[in-house]
């Protein structure tokens, strides 16, 4: 996927406005099958794959390691009894597969790495009543009456009602030569491609964390913004990374991730200095918000800062606020801007 | 291939500078500049007043991938700056050469223009980074 098909920020406000199709092969699939799959992923994951009751429901989730750091962020679909399927990080993936496979070693379970297949992401508030008629036989009805996170199959097409941006839309995975036809007929239909730089800012704006910029294999989903995917409930449920995050809560300086919104002009980024009144916390991503025209972030702070703060850009200190995410959703801006 | 007008100087770091009749030069950023750097969302210019020796940070443009010092390309002081820029920072992508100038300065050592790139020296540049 390039970074934009001429320009980024067009891109941006047709998805919150109408809808564009991102390419996203290089997300990895993992298909996971055997009598221990449900025990497994239950170990795997810091959320409950025992949530979802029914088939082709799906749940987002961290994977951690020993420490209560996070492996990798990923969405979890339920198939059938014994059978999951995984979307995970590209950069991660060797990383994730390594793990995946040494937890697995006490379960009877297969792992298998789905590279034949391609996945496209139509996003917007159009995306899924346009894209609908394109899909082969009945599978557009039948994916039109999706709740949120839930997924179907039909033939070889596996659409689900989830993205990384803050609109409606599916996430479709297919073998190769169906989804090349799929991106033309997409195109044709006149619904926009739409790169990485859009991508990134649609999810900033929508307070969807980042795997290498907002959390990483030091950080646990407490201090990044994640506190609510982890299922603690059932305690006798052992997931990997479990007694180090109840060490974690009980820690009362516990940084949190929050959103920010510049006040002062100017463009805040990632690894830039934020300043509070409870102590200094850092920028994980930060960027310009098409939608608010303004520039916003998401920042580790320290977990008694609220209200005002400032962020320093290059060596001068701006007049932020610290705000909760998201800041926008379908369309519509969710902070106060001042 | 990007746009290089004959009448323009040019420095190293893809700046441009055009003289005035009041021997004022404007600066702006050339049109492989704003193309390498992507949709500018945010023009920092200089408060009135300030001076510059040739290769100060004298603006910094930033796009939606990263900001980006622009030096001063010759020593002087601030005469003005582009307004337009504070609302629309896109002008500098859309016509980097006119509307999308930067700043005004009045040379401190005009004899510094003379080390410039002229529009031939500056296109041996670009083929060269090619």
């Amino acid at each position: 996927m390039p970074l934009h098909y001429g320009s980024q920020i067009d891109e941006h406000h047709r998805v919150r406005e109408t809808a564009g199709v991102f390419d996203v092969s290089h997300m990895t699939i993992v298909d996971v099958s055997g009598a221990h799959s449900r025990n497994y992923l239950r170990c795997l994951l810091a959320n409950d794959i025992a949530k979802l009751s029914d088939a082709g429901m799906g749940l987002y989730s961290c994977m951690l390691n020993d420490k209560g750091g996070i492996v990798d962020d990923l969405i979890a679909y339920r198939q059938t009894e014994n059978e999951y399927r995984l979307v995970v990080n590209a950069a991660t993936r060797v990383a994730d597969l390594a793990w995946m496979e040494s937890v697995a070693t006490d379960f009877d379970v297969a792992l298998r790495e789905r590279e034949e297949l391609m996945m496209l992401a139509v996003q917007g508030p159009e995306a899924c009543a346009s894209v609908a008629p394109l899909l082969s036989g009945d599978a557009g009805a039948a994916a039109l009456q999706l709740a949120s996170f839930a997924s179907i199959e039909i033939g070889q097409q596996f659409i689900a009602r989830t993205g990384y941006t803050g609109e409606d839309g599916w996430e479709i995975i297919l073998p190769v030569d169906q989804g090349l036809r799929l991106w033309d007929d997409i195109l044709a239909a006149g619904i926009s491609p739409c790169g990485l730089g859009a991508r990134d800012t649609l999810r900033l704006e929508a307070g969807l964390s980042l795997y290498g910029q907002d959390m990483n294999e030091k950080t646990s989903p407490l201090v990044s913004g994640l506190g609510w995917t982890v299922a603690w409930e059932s305690g006798e449920r052992n997931f990997v990374g479990r007694p180090a995050l109840e060490t974690e809560r009980e820690r009362p300086d516990r940084e949190k991730l929050v959103g920010l919104i510049l006040q002062d002009r100017g463009i805040m980024r990632h690894g830039q200095r934020v300043i509070t009144e409870a102590g200094d916390g850092i920028i994980t991503s930060g960027g310009f918000s098409p939608t608010i025209q303004r520039s916003i972030a998401l920042a580790r702070v320290p977990g008694r800062a609220t209200g005002a703060c400032r962020v320093e850009i290059r060596n001068a200190e701006r007049r932020a606020n610290i705000v909760r995410p998201p800041f926008v959703r379908n369309g519509r801006i969710l902070v106060e801007v001042t | 291939m990007s746009e290089v007008p004959e009448n323009l100087r040019y420095s190293t770091d893809h700046d441009w500078v055009r003289l005035e009749d009041d021997g004022s030069v404007v600066i702006g950023i050339t049109d492989h500049a704003q193309e390498a750097l992507g949709e500018l969302v945010y023009v920092e210019v200089p408060e009135a007043g300030q001076s510059f020796q040739r290769g100060d940070a004298c603006a910094v443009v930033e796009s939606v991938k990263a900001a980006s010092d622009v030096n001063a390309p010759v020593s002087g002081e601030l005469a003005a700056i582009n307004p337009a820029l504070e609302e629309n920072p896109d002008l500098v992508n859309q016509d980097p050469y006119d509307e999308g100038w930067l700043i005004r300065l009045n040379p401190s050592s005009p004899a510094e223009l003379d080390d410039l790139l002229d529009a031939d020296a500056y296109n041996r540049l670009l083929a060269e980074a090619d």
